[in-house]
């Protein structure tokens, strides 16, 4: 008859107490992220698709179209085609595709690049139901992000 | 005012009063259990998503009213009328203030629960007509939740009539009137275990009304959806009514049974126009908080098992509810004054 009422008043005591724990969560501040409306910052060795690194005083990007990254890719999803120019020293990259489809995120590319000029991106909102929108102009691309 | 009138007005309040609380105590439910579980909860749709409970019923009501084969129509079709109808007559009793009551019955609480217990009815003659054999499952533990909670809820309710020696309930509010020690909860002099007896019809009323942790009748992780598995669209928004309805009923009749209805805490009332709204206002207030206490009990506890849900009631509630009827019978016997 005493457990009975041991058990009874300990059970209803950590009702209560329950209670006090939801009460509690209730008032601290929300923990979660609204995710389409704000993103999490990426950390600094998340691979993204490649993109290309603008030269800091011209804004135009530092690769001299060797073709490096392209020989190096091991999925040949790089293609790229440069340019000579006058005054300037080296080839000019006047078109550089990147087919993500096939890309596998190796950086065999980034590797290679004994220039500097490509690094990964931060982007990996991507989603899309058309495959053609996986084929990046890294250019173009380059060109609207300045 | 003339009687048509009368009812015509009650209707139009019962049925604005039951859906826009079945709305917007689904908004309040998610916020709750958002806030709980440190989220945020409806926020897109309108400002702080107020506009949601509207975007649902809009969703629940554009759907077919689809009927699976091998059920009974009728039965199928009037089992949630008869979850919703009830709780919508009850508010017909419930006294929000001094004055805004539709009926002033002498036999109010008789009523209230007369219609309560056709609630478990129709969620058993749904599970039937809906041929299906989750849905009965579901229905066979509902009806003996409800038979097994029904005793200590009516052997309370009985020990409340007691005391105040009636079953209108604008005079049992009227009998809680001054200070709050006057409400019932408090009168430790009219019986010792009170505060215990407003916990039992707590826990009753959540039982009755197949609240979380005692939801047999949806159980979603075990029956699907229980008893509401075969109902489409708006058939499934009723039942989900009739529960929000229930829920409020129940909350109301512990307020007034022993939270001093409309009474005011301290015996002051500031007349005029205010006046005319002063008790709605203490009705309200405490109906909501109890309201909330409802919602923040299904996010804090998990689904009980079965068993033990049937031992709380027999073993513990309905043992302590018949001493308390005792006790109270004794006290108002040997202290007559009070």
């Amino acid at each position: 008859m005493s457990g009975y009422f041991k058990e009874l008043i300990g059970g209803t005591k950590s009702l209560f107490i329950g209670l006090g724990i939801t009460a509690k969560y209730f008032m601290e501040p929300v923990v979660t992220m609204q995710y389409p409306h704000e993103h999490v910052e990426m950390p600094p060795r998340f691979r993204g698709h490649i993109e290309l690194i603008p030269n800091e005083e011209t804004g135009e990007p530092k690769c001299v179209a060797c073709g490096m990254c392209q020989k190096g890719c091991p999925s040949g999803c790089i293609s790229l085609a440069g340019e000579k120019r006058e005054g300037v020293k080296g080839k000019v990259v006047t078109k550089y595709i990147l087919n993500f489809t096939t890309c596998s995120l190796c950086g065999q590319c980034v590797e290679s690049c004994k220039f500097g000029a490509l690094r990964f991106s931060k982007d990996f909102n991507l989603a899309s139901p058309r495959k053609e929108d996986f084929i990046f102009d890294l250019i173009k691309r380059l060109k609207e992000k300045n | 005012m003339p009687e048509p009138f009368r009812v015509i007005l009650f209707i139009i309040f019962a049925m604005a009063f039951a859906g826009l609380n079945a709305a917007y105590l689904v908004w309040c439910e998610r916020k709750g259990a958002a806030h709980i579980q440190r989220r945020i909860g409806p926020k897109e749709v309108g400002p702080y998503g107020l506009l949601q409970p509207i975007a649902d019923g809009i969703k629940l009501m554009t759907k077919q009213l689809f009927l699976p084969k091998g059920t009974d129509p009728i039965l199928f079709m009037v089992a949630p009328l008869m979850v919703m109808v009830p709780a919508i007559m009850s508010f017909c009793v419930i006294p929000f203030s001094e004055t805004f009551v539709a009926r002033e019955i002498n036999l109010g609480l008789l009523l209230i629960f007369a219609f309560a217990s056709v609630n478990v009815l129709g969620l058993l003659l749904g599970a039937w007509g809906s041929a299906n054999k989750y849905a009965v499952i579901a229905a066979a533990r509902t009806v003996s939740q409800n038979v097994a909670y029904e005793i200590p809820m009516l052997i309370t309710v009985i020990t409340m009539v007691m005391v105040t020696n009636t079953m209108n309930l604008n005079e049992i509010v009227r009998s809680q009137a001054g200070w709050f020690f006057n409400w019932h909860i408090f009168r430790l002099d009219i019986s010792l275990l009170m505060p215990v007896s407003f916990l039992i019809f707590f826990v009753c009323s959540l039982a009755e009304t197949n609240r979380a942790p005692f939801d047999m009748a949806e159980a979603e992780s075990e029956l699907i959806a229980g008893v509401y598995t075969e109902y489409p669209g708006m058939g499934f928004g009723v039942f989900f009514m009739g529960e929000y309805a229930n829920i409020v009923i129940g909350a109301a009749l512990a307020v007034v049974l022993f939270l001093g209805g409309w009474q005011s805490p301290i015996p002051f009332n500031p007349g005029g126009f205010l006046g005319v709204f002063w008790g709605l206002f203490w009705f309200l207030l405490k109906l909501y908080t109890l309201i909330f206490t409802v919602i923040w009990i299904r996010w804090t506890y998990p689904r009980t098992q079965f068993y033990e849900l049937l031992n709380l009631s027999w073993k513990v509630l309905i043992p302590i509810s018949l001493f308390n009827l005792i006790l109270t019978a004794l006290q108002i016997k040997i202290f007559p004054w009070l």
